[in-house]
């Protein structure tokens, strides 16, 4: 069946809340808006409005929320419109979702969701086109999911609203419209496992998000060059893994690590030093990173598309490895 | 003499109220005596003496099924609930024994059997908690109130008028309690708020609001009754219970930012003198039974200094445990990993 990411996070909504009645959704707009971007359209009207509950614009008290509610017996979603927001949630994320379980020496986990989108390609500017992921990857406690396929949009969220810790799923807002034919009722991969989405033996790309398709394409212009790569997606940040990866750069011995977010300090610097750690007898050349500028985003589209990177830049850089 | 702790809600007469706040005051005593002892873990310990009343006035008002966070200065309000003060020490100690094996202490401390959903060490970070708790409530019929402990420095947060907005436009089952000793560190109330007639935010926001002397327990109790009672009913509120911090605000602070006289007519707001007072006043007992009281609670109290010196710390491999779920993976420690790493010929 053929259906966009938007619609597999809706139907992966739908689904959990009528499999699990403490299933609740909060946040601002979800309900009669329907979402900033149209992801819980409907539910209110399914599920009503104490299930599907429209806040205030109070980010830090949503996410606080979300935490009690989880304490007590509840499992809920709380949406984040932006990523770009996260700051002002972060006491509650950081502070409390992520080391509750801890500091209370075991007696209690925190299953709740927080969905949420980031990323550049609406031409949003500074403060709504961010990649922040590594502001979570950095907190233990937390999980982190990044979906880049429609399939995985609806099996990772179905399995995140599983989980007894705190997920942080992050989509991507460029991803909403893109349509794929799958089938929601075939297996799916086991949470926390990478998905490798091609094979070749000249270089490894380790990527997630939107950046899997931008890293797919380059692939497809390399290929026609002569050189063949493996792609893998990571789909979740946390848990991370690596045994996924490690076989193929043992086996390839160049990688590249592609990441919308800034480079210092980011996704790609922690997936290079690991690879470069674990695998450094294999690597013919240094790990290399290929992730967004270290400055904020612009409106230009110009610009903002300059400042991330794209199959263009992935693909020069794959080919200059092997000038 | 047998010490009985409280159910909560089932018994606010002024005897029981009295021996409630004197445990608190005693248990205490004796966290500055392990910290003088060193033998306490945190660094950071934050004494409610002088604020009994708060604690057990509002936990009188409680049910079994209700929640609850706390500020940093949360002892009272926990013991006030029914904890075991022995498990408590430990806990502030960093022993395997206490009730979070020794990873939270004095201010992450919790207890979901008593409903203890956290003690918080980030002013005000516990008060949304108990907005979500209203709402699990709401949704499993448990009939809980949850109720949010915090100090007057909170009310300087944003998140606690987003959490009582929300708690008010939902008529949520929660209540707001601000311990107001008047100070937030060294900060007195009125050097960090205009209006310090703090339950008038919470009615602005259509909330119940009172503010209530915590001189006298028994009028603190009746207020919480009003306050809670009316949550359970879905108009959720705050109370604000005033009281004088006692002491330094943290055990190696001397306030030198109070001079003595403003000490000195604090310390007169002593609600453990003042029911001790009324209750010989009233002739309901002698002062030798309260004597023997107290020294009965002392001797418990004593007994949790004993018990917390001879506990084990929690063992070293405990480190990874409760990171996640017990049914994932520990995260790999960094000493496993630079062996691994490091083993390469
Ligand atoms: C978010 C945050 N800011 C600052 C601090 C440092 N701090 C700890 S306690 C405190 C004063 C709090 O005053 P109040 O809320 O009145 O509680 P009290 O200590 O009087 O019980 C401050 C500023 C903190 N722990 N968390
Ligand atoms: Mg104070």
């Amino acid at each position: 069946m053929e259906m966009t990411y938007r619609d597999a996070l809706r139907q992966a909504l739908a689904d959990a809340m009528r499999d699990d009645p403490d299933v609740v959704i909060m946040g601002e707009e979800v309900g009669r808006y329907g979402g900033a971007y149209g992801v819980t359209k409907d539910l209110i009207r399914d599920f009503g409005p104490d299930r599907v509950i429209d806040t205030p614009i109070s980010e830090p008290a949503i996410v606080g929320a979300a935490v009690g509610a989880a304490m007590t017996g509840l499992r809920p979603v709380a949406e984040l419109m932006y990523v770009d927001f996260i700051g002002m949630t972060m006491d509650q994320l950081a502070n409390q979702a992520a080391k509750i379980r801890y500091m209370f020496g075991g007696q209690i986990g925190v299953p709740m969701v927080l969905r949420t989108q980031g990323g550049t390609g609406r031409s949003a500017g500074a403060q709504h086109s961010q990649s922040l992921e590594a502001y979570v990857m950095h907190t233990p406690g937390l999980r982190l999911a990044m979906p880049a396929t429609v399939a995985d949009a609806y099996h990772l969220l179905r399995q995140a609203l599983t989980k007894p810790d705190p997920v942080v799923f992050i989509e991507h807002k460029a991803l909403y419209t893109m349509k794929e034919d799958v089938d929601l009722s075939a297996p799916a991969l086991e949470w926390g496992k990478a998905a490798v989405r091609r094979t070749g033996d000249d270089l490894v790309i380790v990527t997630y998000s939107r950046q899997l398709h931008y890293a797919l394409d380059a692939a497809k212009t390399l290929s026609a060059q002569g050189i063949e790569a493996t792609v893998i997606d990571l789909r979740t940040l946390n848990p991370l893994d690596f045994e996924t990866i490690r076989p193929h750069v043992e086996r390839v011995g160049r990688v590249m690590v592609v990441s919308e977010g800034a480079m210092t300090c980011g996704v790609a610097a922690e997936l290079a030093a690991r690879i470069t750690e674990e695998c450094f007898d294999f690597l013919h050349d240094p790990v290399i990173r290929v992730a967004g500028e270290d400055i904020p985003i612009s409106v230009s589209t110009q610009l903002e598309s300059g400042s991330v990177p794209g199959p263009k830049l992935i693909a020069e850089t794959a080919g200059r490895l092997f000038a | 003499m047998t010490l009985q702790h409280p159910i909560p809600g089932s018994n606010t007469d002024l005897h029981r109220l009295y021996q409630e706040m004197r445990r608190v005051r005693s248990f205490e005593e004796r966290v500055g005596e392990l910290f003088v002892r060193g033998q306490t873990a945190g660094s950071m310990l934050h004494l409610s003496i002088g604020e009994e009343s708060a604690a057990v006035g509002v936990c009188a008002a409680m049910q079994p099924q209700d929640t609850f966070t706390t500020h940093h200065r949360g002892h009272g309000i926990f013991l006030a609930r029914g904890a075991d003060p022995a498990r408590m020490m430990a806990e502030i100690g960093g022993k395997e024994a206490g009730y979070c094996h020794g990873k939270g202490g004095s201010m992450h401390i919790a207890d979901m059997g008593l409903g203890h959903l956290g003690a918080n060490a980030i002013v005000g970070g516990g008060i949304p908690t108990v907005v979500g708790a209203g709402l699990a409530a709401r949704h499993k019929k448990t009939g809980a109130v949850s109720v949010a402990f915090f100090g007057d420095g909170a009310t300087g947060q944003g998140i606690l008028y987003e959490s009582m907005n929300m708690a008010a436009l939902w008529g949520l089952p929660v209540v707001f309690c601000c311990i107001n000793n008047q100070y937030g560190m060294g900060t007195r109330i009125d050097q960090a708020t205009a209006n310090t007639r703090l339950h008038e935010r919470a009615q602005a926001f259509g909330l119940n609001g009172e503010t209530v002397d915590g001189l006298d327990v028994e009028s603190v109790a009746a207020a919480a009754r009003r306050i809670v009672d009316a949550a359970r009913a879905g108009k959720p509120g705050f109370l604000a219970v005033d009281c004088y911090r006692f002491y330094g605000h943290a055990r190696k602070d001397k306030s030198p930012y109070r001079d003595a006289a403003e000490e000195d007519a604090g310390r007169q707001k002593d609600p453990v003198a003042h029911a001790r007072a009324r209750l010989i006043a009233a002739g309901l007992v002698t002062a030798a039974d309260l004597d023997a009281l107290d020294a009965a609670i002392d001797a418990e109290m004593d007994a949790t200094i004993d018990f917390t010196i001879a506990q084990a710390e929690p063992p070293l491999s405990s480190m990874f445990r409760d990171v996640y779920d017990p049914s994932e993976p520990e995260p790999e420690p960094v000493r496993t990993r630079l062996d691994r790493v490091l083993a390469r010929e």
